[in-house]
């Protein structure tokens, strides 16, 4: 097991290698001068010069990659040429906002996704069955931002006034401000690194508060959630649903299902020890691809509710040509995806031996 | 079925370009098949549906779809509905789904919408499925070196979320829905790539590819008259689904204001104009919102039919 996960990390290496060198040329490709679109009406050839030679872009472009890869090896992402603001830094306010909702999403998908499919799997073709593959079909297709604009009608305006009622936009309500995890803790004086991570830790609010004990900060941050949460992880809800239904579906057909059976084995027994484990390693594939779906969809989600995370930042650096911010985001964003990719391969390892073999 | 393909290409052996064409027969075997399978004829309802709204759009819609109506009796931005059998006075004029911000008739641009929106599907998927072919064939056909290198480079463009690529590839390319078509293109030339190669690699394997081999035929000949033929099936199946797939993806680039632009009739930038507007003038938001639903639920509808249809393992 160990070396087949040492095999697939060596294995990785090569594709991150070559997304480093997309990123890094597709954004040099990219017509527009960032110059121009930083300093606008300032602009002009002695602070265009200065400016370029501020951010190395008057080297030749081999020397801009190695120094680009140097720093990139050292943890150095460089500066956001807009605002001078280091990339790490705003790395470590934005991304905690899409990985809390990224990972509600999956969570809503996996639950509620694997629980439909089961039930449909069940009670094959009762009219339960027949409603939640209509709902499964629904669900794949329809748009993030068509679901988002319609839950934040719905639970914000519909609903407003009841208990139902659910924030449409933002992390939290205006004036709520969380407390670092590092002061609640009593290290006020902390430096560096352990710093930077508590604080990547905290900007996740629902986990520093569960951290910092704080019950109120939980409630606002889950509440506010809720709608992106669901908004964002229907499509994988539906495909998963699916894909359980026929993975399960498959297998109940099998020969050791009939045996299972007619050794008097209860049908619930059936289903969750011998059915199900077997049923899973397509629904796995599944659930690993849909981690690119919902990068792409919180490009969307984000953009509905109001939330700053990766994939707005992305989307805004793109069109305001921030190269340094979208090489560093793009290559984190890669490098996750490969990792969750390897993730993937190796829980296929896990619930199949075969595969550790081949 | 690929049992009958195999039989009829040895038989034809002497005369190879007739027997590309199949006969009546499979494909009213076909036929039925897919009209046996409850969603296939679902989904092609609501796509005969939306076609005869694109096909007849200049003889439904009222208005033309970029008029703006400053001036007629009554109307304002976001105005109502306005329907005279359910209670309307008929001084106004008629409005199904009332007026859009830009006091436009709302029912003539969704109208015209699917006319964009069906052609968005098709033309995207058609172009990226030809280059996908062309990898796939390639790939699979020639093995090794080749086959190598091209599907890594297509590993490396799957590991850069779907909608975030194309986005860097209309920054590139430039903004409007030309643009937005080709960059959707390109992000999923790799899924019909990968399905193209593997379906190739067992139609490879048969017997009657050895045979055209033996008789002298040339790779290119043998790739396009006994190959590509028997392969494309499953290429259909992932290109009908791809529709529904491509016409999301334009609608959200053209939500981000990256694809098509205001004021052409795009149920995305319909939606992506009157968000903001949500809480007053919801019917803005989800009638297009309903109509892009419709869409790609008919083609996810008709491709998993499709694929039942096609799947040797239910073939009757």
């Amino acid at each position: 097991m160990i070396r087949f996960i040492i095999r697939r990390l060596l294995l990785s290496i090569p594709v991150v290698l070559g997304v480093v060198v997309i990123v890094f040329l597709l954004i040099r490709v990219v017509p527009g001068d960032p110059c121009q679109a930083a300093l606008q009406e300032k602009a002009n050839p002695t602070t265009c010069f200065a400016f370029r030679e501020r951010f190395g872009l008057n080297e030749a472009l081999p020397i801009q990659f190695v120094i680009y890869f140097r720093d990139l090896l050292s943890g150095n992402l460089g500066e956001s040429i807009r605002t001078g603001q280091p990339v790490t830094e705003i790395l470590v306010q934005r991304m905690p906002t899409t990985i809390e909702l990224t990972f509600y999403a999956l969570v809503f998908a996996v639950v509620v996704g694997m629980t439909l499919g089961i039930v449909s799997a069940y009670r094959r073709n009762s009219s339960a069955d027949v409603t939640t593959m209509m709902v499964a079909n629904l669900g794949v297709s329809v748009p993030v931002f068509v679901l988002g604009l319609f839950l934040a009608f719905v639970f914000a305006v519909l609903l407003k006034d009841t208990p139902f009622a659910l924030p449409p936009t933002g992390r939290l309500t205006a004036g709520t401000i969380p407390t670092p995890i590092y002061e609640a803790w009593g290290l006020k004086d902390l430096q560096g690194p352990p710093q930077t991570i508590l604080e990547f830790i905290g900007n996740m609010y629902t986990v520093n508060a569960v951290l910092t004990l704080n019950s109120q900060l939980f409630i606002d941050s889950a509440r506010h959630l809720i709608l992106p949460a669901i908004a964002l992880g229907t499509i994988p809800m539906a495909i998963i649903a699916r894909m359980t239904r026929s993975s399960l579906l498959e297998v109940l057909g099998q020969d050791y299902i009939r045996t299972a059976r007619a050794k008097g084995m209860s049908p619930r027994l059936v289903m969750f020890r011998h059915a199900l484990r077997n049923a899973l390693l397509p629904v796995v594939t599944v659930i690993g691809l849909s981690i690119g779906a919902l990068l792409s969809g919180a490009v969307l989600t984000e953009t509905i509710f109001g939330l700053t995370g990766v994939g707005k930042t992305i989307f805004e650096s793109i069109t305001g040509r921030d190269y340094i911010v979208i090489q560093g985001f793009a290559v984190i964003v890669a490098i996750i995806y490969v990792m969750v990719n390897l993730i993937v391969d190796i829980s296929y390892a896990f619930l199949d031996p075969r595969v550790r073999l081949s | 079925m690929s049992e009958q393909a195999t039989a009829l290409d040895v038989a034809g052996e002497s005369a190879p370009e007739e027997t590309i064409a199949a006969p009546r027969a499979v494909w009213r075997s076909t036929l039925s098949r897919i009209l046996h399978q409850r969603s296939a004829v679902v989904g092609l309802i609501l796509l005969g549906f939306l076609f005869s709204i694109a096909i007849f759009a200049d003889f439904i819609a009222p208005y033309d779809p970029t008029q703006v109506l400053v001036g007629e009796p009554g109307a304002k931005p976001r105005l109502g509905p306005c329907i005279h059998i359910l209670g309307c006075p008929s001084t106004q004029p008629e409005h199904w789904f009332g007026l859009d911000g830009n006091v436009r008739d709302e029912f003539s641009r969704i109208v015209y919408g699917s006319r964009i929106s069906l052609a968005i599907g098709f033309a995207t998927v058609i172009w990226s499925i030809i280059v996908g072919m062309f990898i796939g064939a390639i790939s699979g056909y020639f093995g090794g070196r080749t086959d190598n290198g091209l599907m890594r480079t297509m590993d490396m463009l799957l590991a850069f979320p779907a909608l975030l690529l194309a986005i860097v590839v209309v920054t590139i390319l430039g903004k409007g829905l030309t643009n937005a078509m080709l960059a959707i293109g390109i992000v999923s030339i790799p899924i019909y790539a990968r399905v193209m190669r593997s379906s190739v690699l067992t139609v490879s394997e048969q017997d009657y590819v050895t045979a055209a081999r033996a008789l002298g035929d040339t790779p290119l000949g043998i790739m396009r008259r006994r190959v590509i033929p028997n392969a494309v099936t499953p290429l259909i199946v992932q290109g009908t689904l791809g529709i529904g797939t491509a016409v999301l993806e334009i609608a959200a680039l053209s939500f981000l204001g990256l694809a098509a632009q205001a004021p052409t009739p795009e149920w995305g930038v319909m939606i992506g104009l009157e968000r903001n507007q949500l809480f007053t003038s919801p019917l803005l938001v989800f009638i297009p919102g309903l109509f892009l639903i419709l869409t790609v639920l008919g083609f996810n509808l008709l491709g998993d039919g499709l694929r039942d249809a096609f799947d040797p393992r239910l073939a009757r």
